[in-house]
């Protein structure tokens, strides 16, 4: 384990904070660049709090039907479950890609009825098999393309924070990684243009935008260019999907974070052969599927992450 | 001497003609020729497949996963496919076509096409 870390440039701290959460969901801060945890998700929840939260809810595969997770569409609705369960509202919810297997209507309408039911507003990026449809990305964008760019990258400004979503995952090539491309950077250092660097930045996409583990394509080629872009903010959130699993890093002012997938696991970097669907017993399943509210202190810089499992 | 077949003439003939038949047919197996590429764990085997020329390769996907051909040229590419899922392409020309899982790029394999 401490080998692949260091390969893949995690630190054992964060390993070890990150097995920690995996478990209980535990809140943290981000004060200064140097991450602290404040409690429980129980505690945290009961602590008062000023600001605006919103949540993140990652890889549906809906429409996956495997051993790993023989009803991929029940989970997404006990996810929702506990969206709606929430007590204070979250603003909306992003969803980072993988709604879909295999991008037919059928899966894309599932996920919309299970989600709208959450009574939420939803901003979208695409994961890959979201754009296997024969116009390969053309059922997405007719859905969930509009008042976006290019294959589907946009952003918006809410409670004073800027938030970004990315593309990578359209036009894959021998790299191996995830891939935003000439257009969208361009369109990235247009957007951030002019914007004072006290604007809290949240930038969202479905494939880490840093190389967590080359060898299986958790990365993404030009994501170092998106990153430097957003160097100058003093804060600045890096939400993923993609590879089933938290993972998280802080690197000063940005902090990086994956969440869990509400269909699946996947294996820990380089512990299993391949990155396929990673079968664990039944009745542990709900342990490893979750979904990730965020929550921003206004006027504090201080940014809390918690992560909870459909368990329990 | 008269023109006659007799009939080892013709039981020549039509040895000869089968032997002709057979040369053909057997020309014709290698231009319809075929071969496999599976993939599991994330991975073409093999991963490097050297076939003669109009040979049809079919790839077969034995993942949980979908997974899809896209050849670096452009040449051709497939449509996702899922688990016990295939796609076939002749090759008619020489060369050697490197391809990737457009799902998965880190997944590579090629195919050197000999006359």
């Amino acid at each position: 384990m401490a080998k692949h870390d260091e390969d893949s440039g995690i630190d054992r701290r964060h390993a070890l904070e990150c097995m920690i959460w995996a478990g209980t969901g535990v809140l943290w801060t981000l004060s200064g660049g140097v991450p602290k945890s404040i409690g429980l998700v129980g505690e945290a929840a009961a602590a008062e709090s000023k600001g605006f939260s919103f949540l993140q809810i990652s890889d549906s595969h809906i429409g996956f039907s495997k051993p790993a997770n023989p009803n991929a569409l029940s989970t997404l609705q006990e996810a929702i479950g506990k969206v709606k369960a929430i007590k204070e509202r979250p603003a909306f919810m992003i969803h980072t890609g993988d709604i879909t297997h295999l991008s037919k209507p059928a899966e894309f309408d599932d996920a919309n009825q299970v989600i709208s039911e959450a009574g939420l507003d939803v901003r979208y990026v695409p994961g890959e098999h979201d754009i296997i449809d024969e116009g390969r990305g053309k059922a997405y964008l007719d859905r969930y393309g509009k008042g976006t760019k290019g294959d589907g990258w946009y952003s918006f400004d809410d409670h004073g924070v800027h938030f970004i979503g990315l593309v990578n995952v359209v036009d894959l090539k021998g790299g191996g990684l995830g891939n935003l491309g000439e257009a969208q950077l361009t369109w990235l250092a247009d957007d951030l243009r002019g914007k004072p660097n006290s604007t809290p930045i949240v930038v969202f996409a479905h494939i880490p935008l840093w190389v967590v583990y080359p060898e299986w394509g958790w990365g993404t080629q030009d994501g170092t260019r998106a990153l430097e872009l957003l160097k100058p903010f003093g804060s600045v959130t890096v939400l993923n999907g993609h590879i089933h699993q938290i993972i998280q890093k802080v690197e000063g002012n940005m902090t990086f974070h994956t969440a869990r997938s509400t269909a699946f696991p996947q294996p820990a970097p380089g512990s299993a052969p391949s990155p396929g669907p990673m079968l664990v017993p039944a009745e542990k399943l709900r342990s490893v599927l979750g979904l990730t509210s965020v929550k921003i202190e206004q006027g504090k810089k201080q940014l809390a992450i918690i992560d909870s499992t459909l368990a329990g | 001497m008269k023109a006659i077949f007799t009939r080892r003439d013709f039981a020549r003939l039509s040895l000869a003609s089968l032997v002709l038949a057979a040369a053909v047919f057997q020309s014709r197996a290698r231009a319809a020729g075929k071969a496999d590429v599976k993939i599991d764990n994330f991975a073409f085997a093999p991963e490097a497949l050297t076939v003669h020329v109009g040979t049809t390769v079919t790839w077969t996907n034995r993942d949980d996963i979908p997974h899809s051909i896209v050849e670096s040229n452009g040449l051709f590419h497939s449509q996702a496919f899922d688990t016990n899922g295939s796609y076939s392409y002749t090759f008619s020309k020489t060369g050697t076509y490197d391809y990737v899982c457009g799902l998965h790029p880190h997944m590579k394999g090629k195919i050197i096409v000999m006359p």
